[in-house]
Order: C-alpha cells, then structure tokens, then sequence
C-alpha cells in the first residue's frame, strides 16, 4: 500500500455469557467510550467516519445500527453498517481512508447473543430453497466440516482438544475472556456431545460484549499516537455457498484472502515473517484448518503442530495467545477482536497473554457457516 | 466502564412470525417439479467445464456461463461426510437425534446435504452408498425425499 493505515487505539468490554446489565447501545459505548479516552479523540470532530458491524436479528431490528446510531456519534454524519465479521469491518474502513475521503474511522462491533437462540438466527444464512427446511445450523454444518477435515488429513479428535486446552488456559491470561479454565484433553473428549464429532468444548460458547477500534491515516495516527499499529495487508475471499458445493476439507477462500494480504504486505514467506496469529476458532477444529489454509504450517500438520507446543504463548508461532473465541467472544464481534487482540499484541499491552517480541501479526475472520467468507489482516509496528 | 446495576434489568419479550414464499427459479422449478411429479433428481450441467452441479443453477460457478439443460442425476449417491446431531430446535423437521450427510448424487459435482436414516449412526462412514427415500406425499420441497438410506 502506498499510503498507510494504521489502528491507534482499542477497547474491549468483559465477554460475559449474559450482560443484562445493559442494552446493545450502552454495551457499544462501554467500548466507543473507552477507546475514545484512550485515544484523547473526540466525538465528533475527531472522526469523520463510523462503521458499525452487528447482526440484525441478534439485535431484533433491520439496519440495527440504527440503535447504536447516538453512540457511535453517527447522528447526521457517515456512518456504515457492515453484517459481516468484524475483521471485514476493518477492510471497509482501511479502504475509506486509503481512498481519501475519511482520515480517522471509529470501527464498533457488538453483539449480545443471549437475546436469541443461536441455531434459529443462523438457520436463516442457509439458503430458503434447498437447505434452510433441513433444519441447518452454524454447529451442524461445522460437525460436517470437523468430520471430512479429520477424514481426508487424519487430524483427530485429541487434536483437535488440544487447541481448546491451550485456549481455555490462555484465557486465564485476559480479563475480557468469557471462560477460561484448567482443562485436560479427556474433559474435553467426555464432555457431552453436541454434534459429533463436535462436543461441548469444542465449541464456542454465547457471549455479549463490544469491541470499538479507530483506523487513521498515517498522517492522522502520527499524531494520535505514538504507537501506531500498521495495516500492511489485508485480503478477503468468497467461497461457495451451499454445503455440498466445495470439499469442506479445503481452505480456497482463505489461501487467496491470505494470499493477497500476504503479497500487499511483502511476506513472502509467513512461516518466517509472522509472529503470532488470532484466528477465528469458533470450533476448535478450526484453529488447526485456519492456521493451514493461512500457510502457516502445512495442510494435516495443524494437529502435529500445535501438539508441539508451538502454539503455545512460548511458542514458535503463539496462536490465539487471548483465548480466541473458544474463551466465549461475540458473532461479529469475533473478528475484530481478533485484530483488535493482535494490536494490543503489537503494542505491548497484551498484559499477562502478551507475547515477547511480537512485530508482526496475522488476525483472521470468517462470515457464514464453514468459513464461507474470509478475511485476513496483517499488522506490524 | 462497568456499572453495578441498582435496578432490575427488564427485558422486553418479542416474538417474530414470517411465512415465506420464496421463488425456486428457473431451474430450481424444473428441479422441484421433476421431484414432486416424477421422484426424478435433475442438476445443471456446464458443458465448457464439464461439470453437473447440484442445486441446480442459471449461471456456471465457475465460467458465468448461462445453464439452460438440466440432466438426471443419482438417484444412488456417495456420503462425502456425516454429523448426529442431538440436540432439538424448532427449525428442524425431525426431532433429535438424526443424522445429516452431505451425499454425492451420481453423475453430479457438487454434493446434497440431507437427512440419512435407517441405519445406527455407528454403522455410517465417507464413502458409504446411499438411496432416497421418496415421500408419499410430494408437496415441491427438500422434504419431498424424505432422507437417505444405505443400499
Ligand atoms: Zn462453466
């Protein structure tokens, strides 16, 4: 990229399985406000855009940033809701500054899951006509990934507990985490099945809770902060739609969307360049299927790799050092917390998860069921 | 940032009901159609990539070519991969525990997610042979096989 965007500032609510303590806007502002003082930035003349990223029907409204329109100071100014992940927020904004027309962009995700039922507002991604009447869910859909990824690359289901392990520990790390917790690979192999071979533990569980993120222009962030983080690639990538369209086994999408955010930021070899990585592990399968497909170890090695210790916090490649969504984040929000965590990674200001010597980051997120959209940041400092 | 709350969070009760008539398309309609009135399984070919996809399409995934023909495909087919699923929501057609599969329909790409049944869970496995079983009252939906069962 020839000009450069960078994150200058981020703030997280505590995940909680149920905030009734507030409603989705107070619960945007715990974060907007928070980062906003963080920053020293004022709404609204510090910021020239926002962009807020939830789901309608978790929120109960269409254009549901209408209920977060007062918080994210978008009453009569630009303001853009994105119904995808997160991390593609970010996308959309870095494009706005890079193309000139906002300098400084407030990104907000939020989502209180605990309004509804998950398995009946995802049902509603799958389309009306051949597989929405079958019943489908996020869980469903994901068992039949876990069961074709284990099948054609021999990754088990001690494996794939391994990842939740680690996960639940490191959580112990992050004062945001949702669950966290002291767990062996039998309490996760016995824990009750849910969709086999998916288990309780292995999935992640309902949470609320917001993210608010700011992007700024290189000229903006030198003022802003003295610790920018950089944007120096990101990439996103569509796959197939319906379940039986691609080998759920493959990683197309995300290959190309980490691809191009590879090319843009110069890595030519990620195994070497990136330090640590937040990856969307709504599933714990999905750790060791995203670390592939982001060519960070080779395709079946994810199992082997992560049994290494590699991904440990002391690792060679610390992966989801915060707990990832395993530890309990928001749909939608999951994403940006997975940037957000790699930022605060780059800053230094991980608290007791921070990884030593981190200078570049990888944060990834999908939309849809089995990874359909993906979307691939790379951050340095 | 928290507050400690002095009052008694309310929640306001919603519920939301929508009947939805969703238009099948070209070749969705042919699709429904065969299946309904003739327990036929039609998918698209793409002549140019050589390939038959299911659900039927308009347009080539891969070329953006137009599909006009349809050809029959399966009825037998291969499962590519299976869940039990063991929990119960309102938006299932069955209830708890039944299986899903995604099954390769012979002569087709692209693989049809449904039900598998008349066989223990233990029993399933990739690569398993399978058949429909035909509902005896077709209305022009999924549900019209009712799910597949082993040869
Ligand atoms: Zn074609």
């Amino acid at each position: 990229m020839t000009e450069r965007v960078a994150i200058v500032g981020v703030a997280q609510t505590r995940f909680a399985p149920k905030r009734s303590d507030v409603n989705y806007g107070e619960m945007a502002y715990e974060a907007i406000s928070q980062v906003l003082k963080d920053t020293g930035l004022a709404l609204p003349e510090d910021i020239d855009s926002a962009i807020s990223c939830s789901h309608d029907i978790w929120d109960g409204q269409t254009i549901s940033d209408i209920g977060i329109t007062d918080v994210i100071g978008g009453h009569l100014r630009a303001e853009e809701k994105m119904a995808m992940d997160g991390s593609t927020a970010v996308f959309y904004g870095a494009v706005g500054i890079l193309s000139g027309e906002y300098s400084c962009t407030l990104i907000m995700a939020h989502t209180k899951m605990s309004q509804t039922n998950r398995h009946i507002v995802n049902n509603v991604a799958f389309d009306p006509i051949y597989t929405r009447m079958l019943g489908f869910d996020f869980t469903s859909a994901a068992a039949l990934q876990a069961r074709r990824y284990m099948y054609k690359y021999g990754i088990t289901r001690e494996d794939a507990a391994r990842v939740v392990v680690k996960n639940l520990a490191n959580a112990k790390r992050n004062p945001c985490a949702s669950q966290s917790g002291d767990f062996t690979v039998a309490d996760v192999l016995s824990s009750p099945a849910v969709a086999p071979p998916l288990h309780k533990l292995d999935i992640a569980p309902d949470a609320d809770g917001a993210v608010a993120l700011i992007l700024a222009s290189e000229e903006r962030a030198r003022k802003i902060t003295d610790k920018p983080v950089w944007i120096l690639g990101i990439g996103t990538c569509y796959d197939a739609h319906y379940l039986g369209d691609r080998d759920l086994a493959d990683t197309f999408a995300l290959e190309k969307a980490a691809g191009r955010a590879y090319a843009m930021a110069g890595i030519k070899n990620p195994r070497r360049s990136v330090d640590l990585a937040e990856v969307g592990d709504e599933f714990s399968y999905q750790e060791l299927l995203w670390l592939e497909g982001l060519g960070l170890c080779d395709r079946g090695e994810a199992g082997r790799f992560t049994a290494s210790g590699a991904t440990a916090i002391g690792g060679k490649l610390p992966v989801n050092p915060s707990g990832g969504l395993l530890s309990g984040v928001p749909a939608n929000v999951a994403g940006l917390n997975r940037v957000a965590e790699a930022a605060l990674q780059l800053r230094g200001e991980a608290g007791d998860r921070q990884v030593r010597g981190a200078n570049i980051a990888v944060a990834q997120g999908h939309t849809g069921f089995c990874g359909q959209h993906q979307c691939v940041v790379v951050l340095g400092n | 940032m928290e507050n400690k709350t002095e009052y008694k969070p309310f929640e306001v009760d919603q519920h939301l009901t929508a009947h939805g008539n969703y238009w099948a398309g070209k070749a969705g309609s042919r699709f429904f159609t065969s299946l309904r009135d003739k327990k036929k399984l039609l998918g698209s070919p793409c002549k140019a990539c050589n390939k038959v996809f299911w659900p039927p399409r308009s347009v080539c995934t891969f070329c953006f070519g137009e599909l006009k023909d349809m050809v029959e495909i399966g009825p037998l087919g291969t499962v590519e991969t299976f869940t039990l699923v063991t929990y119960s929501e309102p938006i299932q057609p069955r209830t708890a525990p039944f299986i899903y599969a995604v099954i390769r329909l012979d002569g087709a790409d692209t693989g049809m997610a449904h039900f598998l049944d008349e066989v223990e869970i233990g029993k399933v496995h990739i690569g398993m042979r399978v058949q429909p079983v035909f509902a005896k009252d077709r209305k022009g939906n999924i549900l019209d096989i009712q799910y597949f069962k082993p040869l």
